[in-house]
């Protein structure tokens, strides 16, 4: 009998205000250290918390993008624990009253069908700051520039059935908060971090295994490969007749292997308690709907329309509509050159294949949407071929210069003029008796060597449609 | 409910709190006490009642998205057993 994983995702996402959770620190990331730690990110006596407003609204956004149950009354809770990285020595958090309730996050898989993820909770809390271990003296360095930033943690329901699906949902969940504007979600940088509760059953079992935590996870890459490893680690431990113990293990990618963690805090007893700090916020029904009215069109509404307005397939209008930056620039290329088609194919591969190459995000494409949309309106005209229109496309991107001025200065204009192309078709026939002899004959598999000579005659230009229609006609006499 | 002296010493390590063998007796004593208060509570019917959060019959005031404090370090740190390149020196946290 096989084995199932299943998978419940604890997802940080760093919120992007510019001041903290409860201080009016900056957040900017990568200043010197402690030059954005206050009296009260310093938990200084006598320094009171005061919410800031746009780090719940930013929160009161997401569940209303996933449609949650938003709290019409949140209350703020300690989570009580000793660390360095921690002044107060408890994190500020949401326990029995979270901003926003139970929700469902619609997923595509590979094979493009999709399946909805149930979301339990999302609730705002404040990061701690961070421990340098190298070495200062024998002493740990601390950095409390990131203490209090605002976080929103979002927890799935157990019901990932495998790495990928867990890659799936934290991509979708990763193209929301960016659509929505509420975080960067850089997994390098630590503004979307992940948790996975990994546990394995035997396959039809309707009971959860014992769970292991795995901590930290930063890119989407270590997520599939930590849940394969974790998941195959507990399933030899069961086959062998061991018992999985529930602890908290961390992912080393060096090493590909999961290891377990913080021995030393083996009491995992937080003794939460209502903060008696912060009063319960209120949210009334005109802030959720001027929130609601602040929604963009969201992956999911846009890729349908794509495939409304442009006819794309589903695969193509949930590709360019899986990020925000890229549908805007795909629309854009769209209004120049009005081909959605053609745009679509230019996007996704020609130019995802430079940014990939280059590790590049849109925003940065060496080649603006106008230039493309430029580009491709040259190929829908027929000004150029689309074999040609690579070679310019290759041009654009050493260069600022327009389409048309590469066509232009290069000379790649199509040859569509007729006579010029029979002249060609005549040369290429004359320069070839054999071919003519072995196609006459019924070998019409040289008709390919007589398109390649006249194109390579042309360098290119030649009008492919024309070309061929003017061969077979001139092959026949 | 009633609280072993063992319990008061895991509290006690959780909180940080030294609190001696003969004390952790003492103590359990008498926070066992206040626990049964709590059970007696307990016994009255809440169930129409809402959890109250705060004791106070207030809402949280909220505060604009502005960053309102400047670089204080220099003058912060003075205080500071012990600071290297901007970080706050504590001893060492990992094994």
């Amino acid at each position: 009998m096989g084995w199932e994983t299943v998978i419940g995702l604890e997802v940080h996402v760093q919120l992007a205000t510019h001041s903290k959770l409860f201080s009016g620190s900056s957040t900017t990331f990568g200043a010197a250290p402690n030059t954005q730690a206050n009296v009260f990110d310093l938990a200084m006596p006598g320094t009171l918390p005061v919410l800031n407003e746009q780090a719940l609204r930013m929160a009161v956004k997401f569940g209303l993008a996933v449609d949650a149950e938003i709290g019409r009354r949140s209350v703020f809770d300690r989570k009580n624990y000793f660390y360095p990285d921690l002044p107060k020595g408890y994190q500020v958090s949401q326990l029995d009253f979270p901003t926003v309730g139970k929700g469902s996050l619609e997923i595509t898989l590979e094979d493009g069908s999709t399946r909805v993820i149930g979301i339990t909770r999302a609730h705002i809390e404040e990061d701690a700051g961070k421990s340098l271990h190298e070495d200062y003296q024998g002493q740990t360095g601390i950095d409390l520039n990131r203490a209090g930033t605002p976080l929103l943690e979002i927890v799935s329901e157990p019901e990932l059935a495998n790495a990928k699906e867990a890659v799936a949902y934290l991509k979708k969940l990763h193209s929301i908060i960016r659509y929505l504007g509420i975080s960067d979600g850089n997994m390098s940088q630590g503004s979307m971090r992940c948790d996975a509760n990994v546990s394995v059953r035997k396959t039809g079992s309707t009971e959860l295994g014992t769970r292991a935590e795995i901590k930290n996870i930063n890119s989407f890459r270590f997520v599939e490969k930590a849940i394969l490893h974790e998941a195959q680690r507990q399933i030899d431990i069961l086959e062998d007749g061991g018992r999985i113990v529930q602890e908290t293990r961390l992912y080393d990618a060096d090493r590909d292997e999961t290891r377990s963690m913080r021995s030393k805090e083996v009491a995992n007893d937080y003794r939460y308690f209502p903060e008696p700090d912060l009063l319960p916020v209120v949210i009334d029904e005109a802030y959720i709907e001027a929130v609601r009215a602040e929604l963009p069109e969201l992956p999911n509404a846009k890729r349908e329309r794509f495939v409304a307005q442009y006819s794309l397939s589903e695969y193509d209008a949930g590709v360019i509509a899986s990020s925000r930056e890229m549908a805007e620039f795909f629309e854009e290329v769209v209004t120049i050159c009005d081909d959605a088609k053609l745009s679509s194919n230019w996007v996704t591969v020609d130019l995802q294949a430079v940014l990939n190459k280059q590790d590049l995000e849109i925003e940065q494409s060496p080649i603006s949407a106008k230039r493309l949309g430029e580009l491709i309106a040259r190929i829908k005209d027929q000004t150029i071929s689309s074999k040609i229109a690579k070679t310019v496309f290759e041009a654009m991107l050493d260069s600022s210069q327009s389409a048309d001025e590469i066509i232009e200065s290069q000379g790649l204009k199509q040859v569509t003029d007729s006579g010029a192309i029979e002249k060609l078709v005549d040369e290429v026939i004359a320069g070839n008796p054999e071919q003519v002899e072995q196609y006459r004959a019924g070998k019409e598999k040289v008709f390919a060597f007589f398109i390649g000579q006249a194109m390579k005659a042309s360098r290119g230009k030649a009008n492919p449609e024309q070309l061929n229609a003017l061969l077979k006609q001139k092959l026949k006499a | 409910m009633a609280l072993e002296q063992t319990d008061v010493e895991k509290i006690a390590h959780l909180a940080r709190l030294h609190v001696s063998t003969e004390e952790a007796t003492e103590v359990a004593k008498r926070i066992s006490s206040i626990l049964e208060l709590i059970d007696e509570m307990q016994s009255i019917d809440t169930e129409s009642v809402e959890p109250m959060a705060h004791s106070f019959d207030a809402i949280q005031r909220l505060r604009p998205d502005v960053v309102t404090e400047i670089d204080q370090r220099e003058y912060l740190q003075k205080i500071a057993p012990s600071t290297q390149d901007g970080l706050y020196l504590v001893p060492k946290v990992i094994e």
